[in-house]
């Protein structure tokens, strides 16, 4: 069983506290555990904390922060050896951390897949701050490397700044997927990916958040060649903000696929799952349909009828 | 009889040098005994050396120097002297040379525990037990000195560690698992690059840390033709998961007590009696053995720990520095910080201005925001607490004499000393700065002789690499200087560090930046009282003065005499640390 794991960068300022204390108030019975450089530059808020052991602090419904330093594999491996063991593991990385390198020695741990790497931009700053004679490349950096973008405090801008947030966003990447965040809601669905466990094909994110993000659900019909399916993301992920499902190979074995923005991620399932399908989530707005049913129709996913 | 007759007795039985080379007394300490009850009564020993060098400009050589409670009474000659009171002269060092002891002010005390690992280096190297393994010029010799490692080892499952191999001076030839397998192909084993920054492991490594395995897309794998890892582990966040199972512990940059100990062992060897470990984690568990082992009488070193900065907000870090502070002993100095703004010249990680390396490579990382930076220095200035900081590239210099002015303005604090550790690229335009802000340099003298060829022919060019610390510069400019090792990632050895300095010398033989060589005396200074005087030490050690702590490096050959090519060969015989004498030979 491997635990899935999301890394949350972006610079100082960009709302990454906010992000997690959300996170984890949206936890809903899921034991997260969010890995933080250093204790304070996160604040965790103070209802959500049960107690605090040395670099550990545990907060209701089981989720728990504990520090890494300069030690993240160790930490690492600490958190996997829990009884029971976290569900989904949250990496904060640091202001100036290129998160997509975390995310890559991440792939040489055991026990853990990748769920994408979050970055997160102040949807007001971020284009002042990446001129910045210091840090301006390691914030293009940042943003060029993300899988998920979020642009925070999309609620101080007007719908003209964002635009043209786009397209500059646009110029230093193709393949991340970019949600504007307002007022700090966002679903975990998103931030994290979808849940791994097979049993459910329900997506929260809409309930609670109905107005904003629509789903798409394509059933398999036969056996599809895996490289096939991540062609077809390989050149625009269709408004995606996530996917997650099964599909059996040719070779008939069941494999897992988790999507953020264009990286799909493929393992063979560690379980049977209750359907072979694939459930794409994205902005009412953004997310391109037809254009997902079309581009998976010749690989045997088709809309259930 | 009275005491003042008893001391009048010891006088006038205690020959002088002079005496006693006419008269041929024999050469062992003399006694003051009480007449009486035969008890040793003098505190006062007066060691007679061939030759003092004091770096004390009132007396800048003398053949005596008279010692009482670890502390200095004075520098001159035995009548000179004599006024102090009854005495035990001590002529065990009649043929040494005396110095101040040598302050290396940037080293790490993993040099200690490293020396658990097999040395592969190209160069030769003194362990903490005096034995000096000789380089290693080839792939084929260092798998023998592993295989007779091996060997050695009677439970199986025990790995095989290595350190310090350096494929830069091979032709920079791969090391792959297949060669290591050829020492055991059923134990874990890996060796760790001098450069800190890659790990070879052999195939049961990779096979226990689960990264045997097709499908692997990491920039720091480089893969065979098999599809599989070569073995070749690129960058310490791909080397750490495998680190544990090949006998790198996760924390080797701390010390433990074993590793303290070996650590101060070297330091005997090489002269030195004060020394920094200068990332130290400083947990609570490891504050109480540095206490302790420190504290034990015959412990040969005053160590110097500085807070590593990683893993705390700033005021929970400044905070930490000012409780450990008053926790400081005589020879264990806290209340120090370390902050590491950018990574590292060979590794590509240094932050450099335009335009940049020489290669083409982009530019480095950042290892802390600007605005952590200038929160740590503010609160740190408020409190009083010394922040050294890790530049390399000269945009991380830049950062922080650009974070540091403003908060100087706002929290005034004279003789902060605050210092630049390494500071390698440094400009003059930044050394006029430097020295108006009032910062100290500690620059890496040993780092020119060991990678300056490669800088010259790939990091930052001939122009760059032929500046590159530059400590003529820094004393033109009257900045205060001192010069390093970083222990482990070149020995420690003050002696050698000045030889570097002074030199200028590459590992090829080339002299790469002749303008910036600095005197013998300077490069002297620079590893005695320059170093103490970063740390706010140079009023008690650093100089063989009235009151100082008596903290002696005793060699053989006189650095001042002896040709200045020649100033990393001298014998060092030992040391004497508040007034204890540490011989090498018995380390």
């Amino acid at each position: 069983m491997s635990t899935p794991v999301t890394v949350i960068g972006g610079y100082l300022g960009a709302g990454k506290t906010t992000l997690i204390n959300t996170l984890l108030r949206q936890a809903d019975g899921h034991r997260l555990a969010v890995l933080v450089n250093e204790f304070g530059a996160l604040s965790i808020d103070e209802d959500l904390i049960l107690a605090q052991e040395g670099d550990v602090i545990s907060i209701a419904g089981g989720c728990i922060c504990c520090t890494f330093g300069d030690n993240l594999v160790g930490a690492f491996t600490d958190l996997l050896s829990l009884s029971p063991p976290p569900d989904h593991l949250i990496i904060e990385a640091s202001g100036v951390a290129i998160p997509s390198s975390i995310a890559a020695t991440l792939s040489l741990v055991q026990g853990v897949t990748l769920h994408g790497t979050v970055v997160l931009l102040d949807a007001e700053t971020v284009q002042k701050r990446a001129r910045d004679t210091y840090i301006g490349d390691t914030i293009t950096r940042q943003i060029e490397t993300a899988d998920l973008l979020l642009a925070t405090k999309a609620d101080l801008v007007d719908d003209g700044h964002l635009d043209i947030l786009r397209d500059w966003l646009g110029t230093l990447t193709a393949r991340a997927a970019l949600l504007p965040v307002r007022h700090g809601a966002v679903p975990n669905e998103v931030v994290l990916g979808l849940p791994a466990r097979p049993d459910t094909l329900s997506v929260r994110a809409l309930e609670d958040h109905g107005a904003l993000y629509s789903s798409l659900t394509l059933y398999q019909t036969a056996p599809a060649d895996p490289h096939a399916l991540i062609r077809a993301f390989e050149d625009s992920h269709f408004g995606t903000l996530r996917a997650k499902g099964h599909f059996r190979n040719a070779a008939q074995q069941v494999m897992e696929l988790q999507g953020t923005g264009v990286r799909l991620t493929l393992t063979p399932a560690s379980r049977d799952p209750v359907a072979l399908a694939i459930v794409f989530i994205g902005l009412k707005a953004e997310l391109d349909k037809d254009g997902i049913t079309k581009a998976l129709s010749p690989l045997n996913f088709h809309p259930k009828t | 009889m009275t005491l003042d007759e008893v001391f009048h007795f010891a006088k006038a039985k205690l020959p002088t040098a002079q005496q006693r080379e006419l008269t041929g007394a024999p050469r062992t300490p003399s006694t003051c005994v009480n007449a009486q009850t035969g008890e040793d009564m003098s505190d006062i020993t007066i060691y007679f050396a061939k030759k003092i060098i004091t770096m004390n400009p009132a007396r800048p050589e003398a053949t005596h120097v008279a010692v009482r409670d670890g502390r200095i009474l004075g520098a001159g000659s035995l009548k000179e002297l004599e006024g102090w009171g009854t005495y035990t002269l001590d002529d065990r060092f009649a043929e040494k040379i005396l110095m101040p002891g040598f302050v290396e002010g940037h080293a790490h005390a993993m040099e200690g525990t490293l020396w658990r690992k097999i040395y592969c280096g190209f160069f030769d190297r003194t362990d903490p037990s005096g034995r000096t393994w000789p380089g290693l010029k080839s792939i084929d010799a260092i798998l023998e000195r592993l295989r007779d490692a091996e060997a050695e080892l009677t439970d199986p499952n025990t790995p095989l560690g290595g350190f310090q191999l350096d494929p830069i001076y091979m032709g920079n030839v791969t090391v792959n698992r297949q060669q290591l397998d050829s020492v055991s192909a059923t134990r874990p084993i890996g060796v760790l690059h001098a450069s800190g920054h890659i790990m070879n492991v052999n195939t049961k490594a990779l096979e226990l840390a689960g990264l045997l395995r097709p499908g692997i897309n990491h920039p720091g794998i480089p893969l065979g033709d098999d599809g599989l890892p070569t073995g070749v582990l690129k960058g310490p966040e791909v080397y750490m998961p495998v680190g544990p199972h090949v006998g790198f512990n996760r924390s080797a940059t701390d010390a433990d007590e074993d590793g303290l100990r070996a650590f101060a062992k070297l330091c005997v060897h090489t002269g030195t009696t004060t020394v920094t470990d200068l990332a130290s984690r400083l947990e609570p568990e490891a504050v109480e053995m540095m206490l302790r082992v420190t504290g034990e009488q015959d412990f040969p070193a005053r160590v110097v720990p500085l807070k590593f900065f990683m893993g705390h907000t700033p005021e929970d870090l400044v905070q930490i520095a000012v409780d450990l502070r008053d926790r400081s002993t005589d020879k264990l100095r806290l209340g120090r910080i370390k902050v590491i703004a950018d990574g590292s010249i060979q590794g590509f990680t240094a932050r450099m201005k335009a335009p940049g390396y020489y290669n083409g490579a982009p530019n480095g990382l950042w290892y802390i925001a600007p605005e952590q930076m200038d929160q740590i220095y503010r609160l740190a200035l408020q409190a009083g607490v010394p922040v050294h900081t890790h530049t390399n590239g000269d945009e991380a210099t830049e950062l922080v004499l650009d974070t540091l002015a403003p908060a100087l303005l706002a929290n005034p604090r004279p003789d902060h000393r605050f210092t630049l550790q390494h500071c390698q690229l440094a400009d003059t335009a930044q050394f006029r700065r430097i020295k108006a802000l009032g910062l100290c340099v500690n620059l890496f003298a040993n780092h020119h002789f060991y990678w300056g060829d490669e800088h010259y022919r790939l990091t930052v060019g001939p122009e760059r690499a032929t500046r590159m610390n530059a400590c003529r510069t820094a004393l033109n400019h009257g900045v205060p200087l001192a010069i390093h090792s970083d222990a482990p990632v070149t020995p420690l050895g003050p002696l050698f560090t000045a030889w570097a300095a002074v030199n200028r010398i590459t590992a090829s033989g080339r002299i790469q930046g002749a303008h910036e060589r600095i005197e013998v005396s300077e490069a002297l200074y620079a590893i005695t009282l320059g170093a103490a005087y970063t740390l706010h030490l140079d009023g008690e050690i650093g100089s063989i003065e009235t009151g100082k702590s008596a903290d002696f490096a005793v060699l053989d050959q006189d650095p001042t005499k002896v040709a200045a090519e020649n100033l990393k060969d001298i014998p060092i015989w030992g040391t004497v640390i508040a007034g204890h004498i540490q011989a090498a030979a018995d380390q």
